[in-house]
């Protein structure tokens, strides 16, 4: 490894000491969760776009971990919708997104999915919170593939200090019930 | 030799005399409006004659006119071309606002199936004898008609617009 010029992610606090290690659950669990993201892009249009640039060698999301883009909502962690969501598409969204397994989190990506963008009319959703809650809002129309990385940090962020316990507690279990998902 | 406007105008005066009316040359498109109870046997009668041959339907649409006195509040647009003599045709039937009906004419023209669907949709126009007449492009769960003048532009689900910066209120503060 002392040649080659891989980053790896530093190590959480602990006391380290002659052939062992000790730290928090938390913060080894956080860590894993944080660098392994795997998206589901849910892409509709023009964010769409910027999001394969992101993807794409250039930008390379892969470097945080998000290598694997999953097509199927039951193996990814991290839900990123791209582009105007219509009222007609609305169910279909929520539907993926219980499709997905615990612990889920979504990305909100321009300004369609996040508020209904210039689209104030009768036929588009105004933002994808109405239906799904969204843990990273990304503004922009469309956003720079850079932006997207800085949302998705700042989601690896939020995983990386999320406590293992918070998918069971009765706030979250509130958050859900608000949107009517079970 | 090219078929001339006159030609068509004199050819359905002879046949639906009355029943069709206001011939004028908008730009380069003819158009004439038409009783709406005919429209079928019109439509019927300028594809199927061997002379006018508009056996092509380019668009149908809907138009809402609320100004309008009750029984033309809603207009059904028909387009129609003649492919051998390049000619296009519009022609229009007015409709009544209360309670908007005409006859179908997806049995004249299959194409037009989804665009009386459409027109449903958005105007709420009942095409009488349509074989599937539901939302075509709108959510099942719509109750209204997007395209009618009284439906508000801005969605009502929208919360992140603040008046102030839209020109609404009387002072920036």
């Amino acid at each position: 490894m002392s040649d080659s010029n891989i980053n790896m992610v530093a190590p959480p606090e602990g006391v380290v000491g002659e052939g062992f290690f000790a730290t928090k659950l938390n913060d080894v669990v956080g860590l894993a969760r944080a660098n392994s993201l795997w998206p589901l892009p849910f892409a509709t249009s023009c964010c769409g776009i910027e999001f394969m640039a992101t993807m794409a060698s250039h930008y390379d999301l892969a470097r945080f971990g998000s290598e694997r883009v999953s097509f199927s909502p039951r193996q990814a962690d991290m839900l990123m919708v791209m582009g105007t969501i219509s009222k007609k598409m609305a169910p279909i969204l929520r539907q993926v997104y219980e499709q997905m397994s615990e612990p889920r989190w979504v990305i909100a990506v321009g300004a369609c999915a996040c508020s209904g963008g210039i689209f104030d009319t009768y036929s588009v959703l105004q933002g994808i919170d109405k239906v799904i809650p969204v843990d990273v809002y990304v503004p922009g129309c469309p956003p720079r593939p850079e932006q997207i990385v800085d949302g998705v940090m700042k989601l690896q962020e939020l995983v990386r200090n999320e406590s293992v316990r918070r998918r069971s507690s009765p706030e979250y279990q509130e958050l859900l019930a608000s949107y009517n998902i079970k | 030799m090219a078929l001339e406007t006159i030609q068509i105008q004199d050819k359905l005066t002879e046949t639906f005399g009355e029943n069709v009316s206001h011939y004028s040359q908008e730009k380069d498109i003819f158009s004439f409006e038409v009783a709406a109870d005919q429209i079928t046997a019109i439509i019927l009668f300028l594809k199927n004659d061997p002379e006018l041959r508009f056996h092509f339907l380019t668009d149908l649409c809907g138009v809402h006119y609320p100004d309008n006195e009750v029984n033309r509040q809603f207009a059904v647009v028909y387009h129609l071309h003649n492919w051998y003599e390049n000619k296009r045709i519009r022609i229009k039937a007015f409709i009544d606002g209360e309670n908007p009906q005409i006859r179908t004419i997806s049995n004249i023209f299959l194409s037009s199936n989804w665009m009386e669907r459409e027109t449903f949709d958005f105007y709420g126009i009942d095409f009488i004898g349509h074989p599937q007449l539901k939302r075509i492009l709108n959510m099942d769960e719509m109750i209204s008609f997007p395209m009618r003048k009284e439906f508000p532009m801005e969605d009502s689900g929208r919360t992140d617009k603040d008046d102030r910066f839209f020109g609404r209120t009387t002072d920036n503060y």
